[in-house]
């Protein structure tokens, strides 16, 4: 394997907007806010930044495609900007890309930002959109994500042999948890606790996903500023700086929809980018070296198959450890501790930096108290997009 | 010798108890009440006369060798389309070979009967062999009109060739009147009819003893040479009127099925012989006679190949298939008569890629994929690169059909988000028999009919209606097998 990027980048500084429902503010005014709140706390001019990656995935009602639209949002002097679209992943690919750029000695100073306004959709939930292309858009079922994602349950439950009423606590204990999260987190879109019996009486969307199994549909941004350890130094000489350990994708072979061997009880690609990453940034155990994570909810089934598929929970068993409180904010790996995208709310392409946006206040101990992990080392940020049959995985870690 | 190969038969899932619209729509016309008996057979959400003849075609052509089949010919007065020919549907379906006959006969409801009249003269003539005939129909009738009553949905096929004949072409007479008992215009959804007196008089009181003395002195035969004696009639004092006075005895009567059915149009004379060779018997002749536009009868003669007929659901094995639907405004909603809300979800574009299509018929037609010569492995749709992890060759796979194996579900649910007409939309992940899996839409259930590893039959449906362009578009779907079928 090659070297990989540990300690090459330093997340020099980074912003997020409030997500929720925007309805009086355009991308544009996503985008600006994010930057302008990441370029003060990077303590640089705008003109120093040398390359800029956009993500974004929703064409139809987004931003549109190419770099446009952040060059002219942003008015950024004519430099490179390289749109990045991969599914919810998005926002770590634009994360990659200006890493890669500083890594490679290309730039010294890179920007990553992700912007998604879905809240000019219509209609809940994320807009229908022939993601899969044209052929399985006529043929494909006629599905949503909750649907798709849901079937994580049904396949779970009978490849572990675990009794769907544990799985449904378990899922009603992460969407608690989220909720709890989120209620002292000022920026996140959902800001109510809401306690496990209303969860597991909720109606049902897709069964047996019910409506606080689902992750709120928010606009909003994010967005870092990178650079190398040595510019950093100078510019922040007092302060830790926050560095990439290691960042991974993983894109789906067709082993899942095609192949009958997958079981569909867990994503294969999380699997692969997780071990990756691990053996990138140098760690051994993740169980015990991983400090918290903001992994991708985007169902509470996710999040639950996601914790084996980390390699973190024992396949078949993260129901016990969720119900242990072992992710929960004063357990042994606090997980989602800004609400995840259950609460903080789920702007696609803004996600992924919106995660690192946490990891890097966490690192710094920036964070009031009341949620403010103790002591953390590494912190792991996770990305899934599509579905589980197709998907795109990207995990980044983080650490001081 | 020609005549009948094997015969299949549809009739969709859900029953309309004829009460239920009676009572939503009985106070237009109370006389209605008179037609409320019983319960008629209706198409699901995703049904029309083109999956309905393709589901009794695949029954009909169940363990005949595809390439052998030399045509298929459609009747229906409900064909999806005016300009497309849905025998290419339904041979699209049954994965034939594409250098065959095909054809779409309409315009009357005597149209499935003269279908097979073409297709017996065809083989005859030896200009192609074991032809497919099927007919369907799924009429509407206004809510609260006497059709709306009487009509049915489905569907029956038969297989016209020159071997292992289980039932022989003795001949045919046909006669055509432009007597116009019911019509519908070329833009009409709705059928309409004369006064109903002159139709059971002057029309079915008429135009079927016609045609019966009509093939009897044709081919020197009495009516008593006969052991079951076809024709359509939904009146049921006309039918008991023309018994009589042809002197038609009530052991060579067949049920019309006006009961449990319905009035299937195109299809119902065929529905009525696919019956009759359910419960034939070597040396049995029968008078198949249909009624619309005139009429056509047609003479056969039960072989001894009917006993190596490999059992099919047929008539009576659909007729077993049911379920209720409770709801008249239901059924409003799966016919389009009236229109509802999807949400906002609902009014996105579907986007029929005609092009693409026909690039991929063979995979949504037919539900062909591949499979690797190398391994295997099966894969849907087709891939040129084996998705095997320890293969991987590139362009050595051949083609495999995978709709008729059928295959257990793999994971599934049922969602309440995605936009439907018939919600909720229930989909999931189905590995078939013969290898490989794909995601698809689940139908004729509940999600409580779903477990892991349950059996799916795959089952030829409409996909989606765009009604932007008038565009039925077609794919296949998952059954759960019902516990105790076949």
């Amino acid at each position: 394997m090659a070297e990989g990027i540990r300690d090459k980048v330093v997340i020099l500084g980074m912003g997020c907007t409030k997500f929720g429902e925007r309805w009086s503010d355009a991308p544009e005014d996503l985008a600006v806010d994010a930057f302008t709140e990441c370029l003060s706390d990077a303590g640089i001019e705008k003109k120093e930044i040398e390359a800029a990656w956009l993500g974004s995935h929703f064409d139809e009602i987004n931003v549109g495609k190419g770099g446009n639209f952040l060059g002219m949002a942003l008015k950024l002097p004519l430099i490179p900007v390289t749109r990045t679209e991969n599914f919810c992943a998005s926002g770590t690919e634009a994360f990659r890309g200006a890493c890669y750029g500083v890594a490679s000695g290309a730039y010294d100073i890179a920007l990553a930002l992700g912007v998604e306004k879905l809240k000019d959709t219509g209609y809940g939930g994320l807009p229908d959109s022939p993601a899969f292309g044209q052929q399985y858009a006529m043929i494909g079922p006629n599905a949503t994500a909750p649907g798709m994602f849901a079937q994580l349950a049904t396949a779970y439950s009978a490849a572990y042999k675990v009794p769907m009423e544990k799985i449904k606590e378990a899922m009603a204990h992460i969407s608690w948890k989220s909720h709890q999260n989120g209620a002292n987190n000022p920026r996140a879109h959902l800001r109510k606790p809401i306690p496990v019996e209303q969860i597991l009486g909720a109606p049902m969307i897709a069964y047996p996903l019910g409506l606080f199994d689902c992750c709120g549909v928010s606009d909003g941004s994010a967005c870092a500023i990178v650079t190398t350890p040595k510019i950093a130094k100078k510019i922040k000489p007092n302060q830790d700086l926050v560095k990439v350990k290691a960042i991974q994708v993983s894109v789906s072979s067709g082993e899942e929809a095609l192949y009958t061997d997958w079981d569909g009880s867990g994503m294969l690609t999380t699997r692969r980018a997780s071990s990756k990453a691990y053996e990138e940034a140098g760690i051994k155990n993740p169980r015990e070296e991983i400090s918290m994570m903001e992994v991708h909810d985007c169902f509470s089934i996710t999040e639950l198959a996601t914790m084996e598929d980390l390699h973190i929970s024992e396949p078949g068993k993260a129901c016990d450890d969720i119900l242990d409180g072992f992710y929960d904010l004063n357990g042994k790996i606090p997980c989602q501790p800004d609400g995840g995208l259950k609460c903080f709310g789920h702007p696609i392409a803004a996600s992924g930096l919106r995660m690192l946006f946490e990891m890097y206040n966490q690192l710094l101990g920036l964070w009031p108290e009341e949620r403010q992990v103790k002591n953390p080392k590494f912190g792991l940020t996770h990305n899934l997009g599509g579905i589980p049959n197709q998907n795109v995985c990207s995990i980044a870690i983080v650490g001081l | 010798m020609v005549g009948i190969r094997s015969y299949g038969g549809y009739v969709p899932r859900y029953r309309l108890n004829r009460m239920v619209i009676f009572g939503s729509m009985g106070w237009i016309n109370p006389a209605n009440m008179l037609n409320a008996q019983g319960e008629k057979a209706v198409a699901n959400f995703d049904e029309d006369s083109v999956t309905m003849a393709a589901a009794a075609a695949a029954d009909c052509a169940k363990g005949f060798n595809r390439d052998l089949i030399g045509g298929v010919y459609f009747a229906s007065t409900t064909a999806s389309y005016k300009e497309r020919l849905c025998a290419n549907l339904v041979a699209g379906a049954l994965a034939m070979r594409e250098d065959v006959r095909t054809a779409d006969f309409g315009g009357a409801l005597k149209c499935g009967t003269t279908a097979l009249i073409s297709a017996l003269d065809c083989v005859s003539a030896g200009t192609a062999n074991n032809i497919v005939v099927s007919a369907a129909d799924c009429r509407l009738g206004t809510m609260g009109s006497p059709q709306e009553l009487m009509f049915g949905d489905g569907a029956a096929a038969l297989m016209v060739g020159d071997t292992d004949i289980i039932a022989e072409f003795k001949g045919s007479f046909s006669t055509g009147h432009d007597f116009v008992d019911h019509f519908r215009g070329s833009e009409s959804k709705y059928d309409r009819q004369w006064e109903e007196r002159w139709i059971r008089d002057e029309g079915f009181g008429k135009f079927i003893p016609e045609v019966i003395s009509g093939i009897c002195d044709k081919y020197g035969m009495a009516l008593s040479d006969f052991a079951k004696v076809i024709y359509p009639c939904y009146f049921g004092s006309a039918r008991k009127s023309i018994n009589k006075k042809l002197g038609i005895e009530p052991d060579q009567v067949v049920d019309s099925l006006q009961a449990v059915v319905g009035d299937a149009g195109a299809a119902q004379p065929m529905l009525m012989m696919v019956k009759a060779l359910e419960e034939a018997k070597p040396g049995d002749k029968i008078l198949l006679v249909s009624y619309g536009s005139g009429c056509d009868a047609l003479i056969f003669e039960v072989t001894d190949k009917i006993h190596e007929l490999k059992p099919r659901r047929g008539v009576l094995g659909n007729l077993n298939r049911r379920a209720d639907l409770d709801n008249y405004a239901k059924y409003l909603t799966w016919r389009r008569m009236v229109t509802v809300d999807t949400g906002l979800r609902g009014e996105e574009q579907k986007w029929t890629r005609w092009s693409l299509m026909w690039r991929a018929h063979r995979t949504m037609l037919s539900l062909e994929g591949s499979k690797c010569k190398a391994c295997g492995t099966v894969q849907f749709p087709p891939q040129r690169i084996c998705v095997n992890p320890s293969c991987g060759v590139t362009d050595q796979s051949e083609p495999i059909v995978l709709s008729e194996g059928g295959g257990k579900v793999a994971s599934f649910t049922s969602d309440m988000l995605a936009a439907s007409i018939n919600p909720p939309a229930i989909y999931g992940s189905v590995n078939f028999n013969l290898g490989g899996r794909f995601l698809f839409d689940f139908t004729d259930c509940t999600v409580d009919d779903l477990a892991v590893g349950s059996p799916v039959d795959l089952s030829f449906r409409v996909k989606y209606y765009d009604a932007l362009r008038d565009i039925t578009d077609y794919f296949w779907k998952a059954v759960p097998v019902a516990e105790g079928a076949e």
